[in-house]
């Protein structure tokens, strides 16, 4: 019988944040020998999901078996001990340590009640070897190179647990070089034996060196299925979903009004960033909305810093009315008339403990200079306007904005930069978290502010709210931009299509 | 090859060295056992305090109710065997219980309520020292057959030094501090502690009775730097000792450890130590100076360490950023 267990098996597992699920009801499972992918876009509830399984986080509802026996793993320790292990992407190891002490905090080989260093050289030394690595493990952690840290943070991981590993986003910060040594050793302990689940927004990779995949989506299981039997275009709709696939398009009239007016006032030419988005060109004319998809990872947040001078661009000029312009900053944006809401609105967007009146006068300061304040009563002013005018709820100026909810908050920052007047609005996932009604709302606002002249440059994983607001749709994929949609061409389909060909020859 | 991680000790070593050297050079009187000797033992009491601080600081944290624990202890053990008879070793052993489990409680709260060391520690300075005034505000002698032993015993060192008790009582304690730092679990878990909590505690590390730890540790030193005061005054006064926190604070990071936490050696404390008793041994020799040169010293040795500090994170980030700008 115990032939039959997987190795691990989660099922209906579910867990809310202050009443908010994050997950409901996924199962998971995981063979001996197996590289199972897990996939999804952010908010989906895989980090939930893989700190539930690692004892970061416990679970509200549902049952976890590891080798056939109930396990409830309460810290990370304890999951340790049962034998799973994880690899974090950010936090990982600790910089200020050398390799040895990273490879054996916590289980240090005592003589005579004291740290054996020369032991834990010798077997540091030992262990790495297993991986390929020839390295001075008396050196600083720090002095060596991402991929190097994420091998010893793994053989760490193999070394303490040894049946689960779990890697969260391991791929994220290295070179292709350094991908394929890393999946070599993943390769070697699939063959021990071992379990493995690894989180990555990059399906190439994912079809390079996973067996089977689970998707998530607003915290609920997709599915799951064996990767050589997934086309990557299923896949990629399994986690863009399309449930809204027939939206009407109000403003399929107005495409023909904007694509007239000729000359763009607003260019971007050859603008890129090493490391960050290849070189593109952009066009954005008054009145036109601008539609970014990709996945996760593909250089869509990128692409908005670009454009808003938060990352420096190394390459390439952007011109306004004719005039060469240099956005070196977001003050330099600001100036010259842009704005932008950012996709962490909790963290980059709000303050949260500054009043809804103080948040949305924030950027209107900025650009006026700080030397000439704005004072109260046009401050009050400002806020009680846009309160009306975008119904934000409740209708208090001087609530602080933290106890707004998700959609109000987001309100709050679009009036922010409406109150700059700016002619170019850059808005990244504008109705993520935030509730269907005040979705809506912002849409149709979206709408209206393009019709009063003013450019938007919205970038989404929501395809359907693309097709819906957008006149045009720039698709990226792996920080390159891939293909450009409009017309009757622009359709959720065609957007996955051109995802799923730009990976096919990437992976090629 | 010099590691950058030992680079901050190597600098205070050698500024220690130089300024040694230099002063022998003025004053070749300097150059003797005896002024080594009297050097440690007047610096006894801030060392053994500043092995504390250094465990505390390497967590990432601050202590700011040294000098009042000192203060405090002092105090308690004068009352206790000055007016009220208790003989010294029982005086000893109550007043470092009750200094450890007040350093373990400033820990918990700082793990457990999550209030920044800061904090906690400066309500513990104003505790310890409201305390210290409760139990007398006057300046109380103590005299006792076993205290007069221990601050009368010495070894005689080679060319006229006197090894005394407390000078002993410093070198074993930093010692010791060296050992539990770099060779226990208890010492790796707090530079790593230091290095990134989040990191730590999900490597496995016990965070919270390390942090626990770390501040009852402190605090028992306080404790045991109150007596070494104490056996040094032959008194008990309330108001002493203000600021000595500042003065440890200053010795951990002359020698050589991070303020951010995780990077640092109990030995560079030692030469953080040393520095300080070098310059009032300087000033007493030189005689015309104003003995409040020993601070404007401290302070610009301390603004060099923490501009070099700054210098050397720098560097190994331009470092680590070109090694990964090779990479892509």
């Amino acid at each position: 019988m115990s032939d039959s267990y997987s190795l691990l098996e989660a099922r209906g597992i579910g867990k809310a944040f202050l009443g908010i699920t994050a997950l409901d009801g996924v199962d998971f499972s995981l063979e001996r020998g197996e590289i199972h992918a897990l996939l999804g876009e952010n908010g989906a509830g895989k980090s939930t999901l893989i700190k539930i399984l690692t004892g970061v986080y416990s679970r509200d509802r549902g049952t976890m078996h590891l080798d056939g026996s109930d396990v409830t793993p309460a810290s990370v320790a304890e999951a340790q001990a049962l034998g799973i292990g994880t690899v974090y992407q950010e936090v990982n190891l600790l910089e200020n340590l050398t390799v040895a002490e990273n490879l054996f905090l916590g289980r240090q080989p005592h003589r005579f009640g004291l740290i054996d260093r020369r032991e834990m050289r010798q077997r540091s030394k030992t262990l790495l070897a297993r991986y390929g690595l020839d390295i001075d493990v008396d050196a600083l952690l720090s002095s060596y190179s991402v991929a190097i840290r994420q091998i010893v943070a793994i053989a760490r991981a193999v070394d303490l647990s040894g049946k689960v590993l779990v890697l969260d986003e391991p791929t994220a910060s290295l070179d292709s070089h350094e991908v394929e040594m890393l999946f070599s050793v993943l390769r070697r302990l699939r063959e021990e034996g071992l379990g493995i689940i690894i989180i990555t927004h990059f399906l190439n990779q994912v079809y390079a060196i996973a067996d089977r995949v689970t998707v998530l989506r607003n915290g609920r299981l997709v599915g799951t299925r064996k990767l050589s039997e997934l086309p990557q275009l299923d896949l990629i709709s399994m986690m863009l979903g399309r449930e809204l696939q027939h939206i009407t398009r109000e403003h399929q009239a107005q495409d023909e009004t904007v694509a007239a007016t000729a000359e763009a006032p607003i260019r971007f030419a050859g603008y890129g960033k090493r490391g960050s988005v290849a070189p593109f060109d952009l066009d954005i004319r008054p009145g036109e909305v601008v539609g970014i998809a990709g996945l996760l990872g593909s250089g869509r947040t990128e692409t908005a810093f670009l454009l808003f001078g938060i990352d420096r661009a190394d390459s390439g000029t952007a011109t306004i009315d004719g005039q060469p312009v240099s956005l070196t900053s977001p003050e330099a944006a600001i100036v010259n008339g842009f704005g932008f809401c950012p996709e962490e609105r909790k963290t980059d967007g709000i303050i949260g403990d500054f009043s809804v009146a103080d948040n949305i006068a924030l950027a209107l300061q900025a650009r006026q200079g700080w030397a000439k304040p704005i004072s109260s009563r046009e401050k009050q002013a400002l806020a009680e306007s846009f309160i009306k005018s975008l119904d934000i709820r409740p209708p208090d100026a001087e609530r602080p904005i933290k106890f707004l909810s998700g959609g109000n908050q987001q309100k709050a920052i679009l009036a922010r930069w409406l109150a700059t007047e700016p002619r170019l609005l850059i808005l990244d996932e504008p109705t993520r978290g935030i509730d269907i009604g005040a979705h809506a709302e912002i849409l149709k606002m979206i709408e209206r502010l393009c019709s009063e002249g003013m450019s938007l440059v919205v970038i989404s994983s929501e395809l359907e709210e693309l097709t819906a607001v957008a006149h045009r749709v720039i698709v990226l994929s792996d920080r390159r931009h891939v293909a450009e949609l409009s017309g009757e061409a622009l359709t959720a389909d065609n957007i996955m299509q051109a995802i799923a060909t730009s990976a096919r020859t990437e992976a090629a | 090859m010099i590691h950058t991680r030992n680079l901050p000790f190597v600098t205070t070593l050698g500024i220690f060295v130089i300024a040694y050297a230099l002063c022998i050079l003025q004053f070749p009187n300097m150059l003797s056992t005896r002024v080594i000797g009297n050097l440690l033992t007047d610096n006894a009491f801030l060392g053994i305090a500043a092995v504390g601080m250094t465990f505390v600081i390497l967590s990432g944290g601050i202590d700011l109710s040294i000098g009042s624990v000192i203060a405090f202890t002092s105090v308690f053990v004068a009352v206790m065997v000055g007016s009220l008879g208790v003989h010294p070793l029982v005086a000893f052993v109550a007043v470092l219980v009750i200094s450890t489990l007040f350093g373990s409680l400033m820990g918990a709260m700082i793990r457990y309520l999550g209030i920044p060391p800061f904090v906690v520690t400066l309500a513990g300075m104003f505790l310890a020292r409201g305390a210290a005034y409760l139990i007398s505000t006057q300046s109380v002698p103590i005299s006792h057959e076993m205290i007069d032993t221990i601050q009368s015993f010495y070894f005689r060192i080679p060319g006229g030094g006197r090894l005394t008790a407390l000078a002993m009582l410093m070198l074993l304690v930093f010692i010791i501090g060296a050992f539990v730092a770099g060779r226990t679990r208890f010492g790796a878990n707090v530079y790593a502690i230091g290095g990134s909590e989040q990191s730590a505690e999900l490597m496995g590390v016990p965070v919270g009775p390390t942090t626990i730890g770390i501040y009852a540790l402190s605090g028992f030193l306080s404790g045991l730097s109150g007596i070494a005061y104490t056996l040094y005054t032959s008194s008990g006064y309330s108001l002493a000792t203000v600021g000595v926190e500042l003065d440890a604070i200053a010795a951990v990071v002359i020698g050589g450890t991070l303020l951010t936490g995780g990077v640092g050696l109990v030995a560079g404390t030692f030469v953080g130590i040393l520095i300080q008793g070098l310059i009032q041994t300087y000033i007493v020799f030189d005689g015309t100076l104003s003995s409040w040169w020993t601070k404007i010293v401290i302070g610009i040795l301390l603004f060099i360490f923490i501009v070099l500090q700054r210098g050397i994170i720098w560097y190994s980030n331009r470092r680590l950023a070109e090694g990964r700008l090779k990479e892509v």
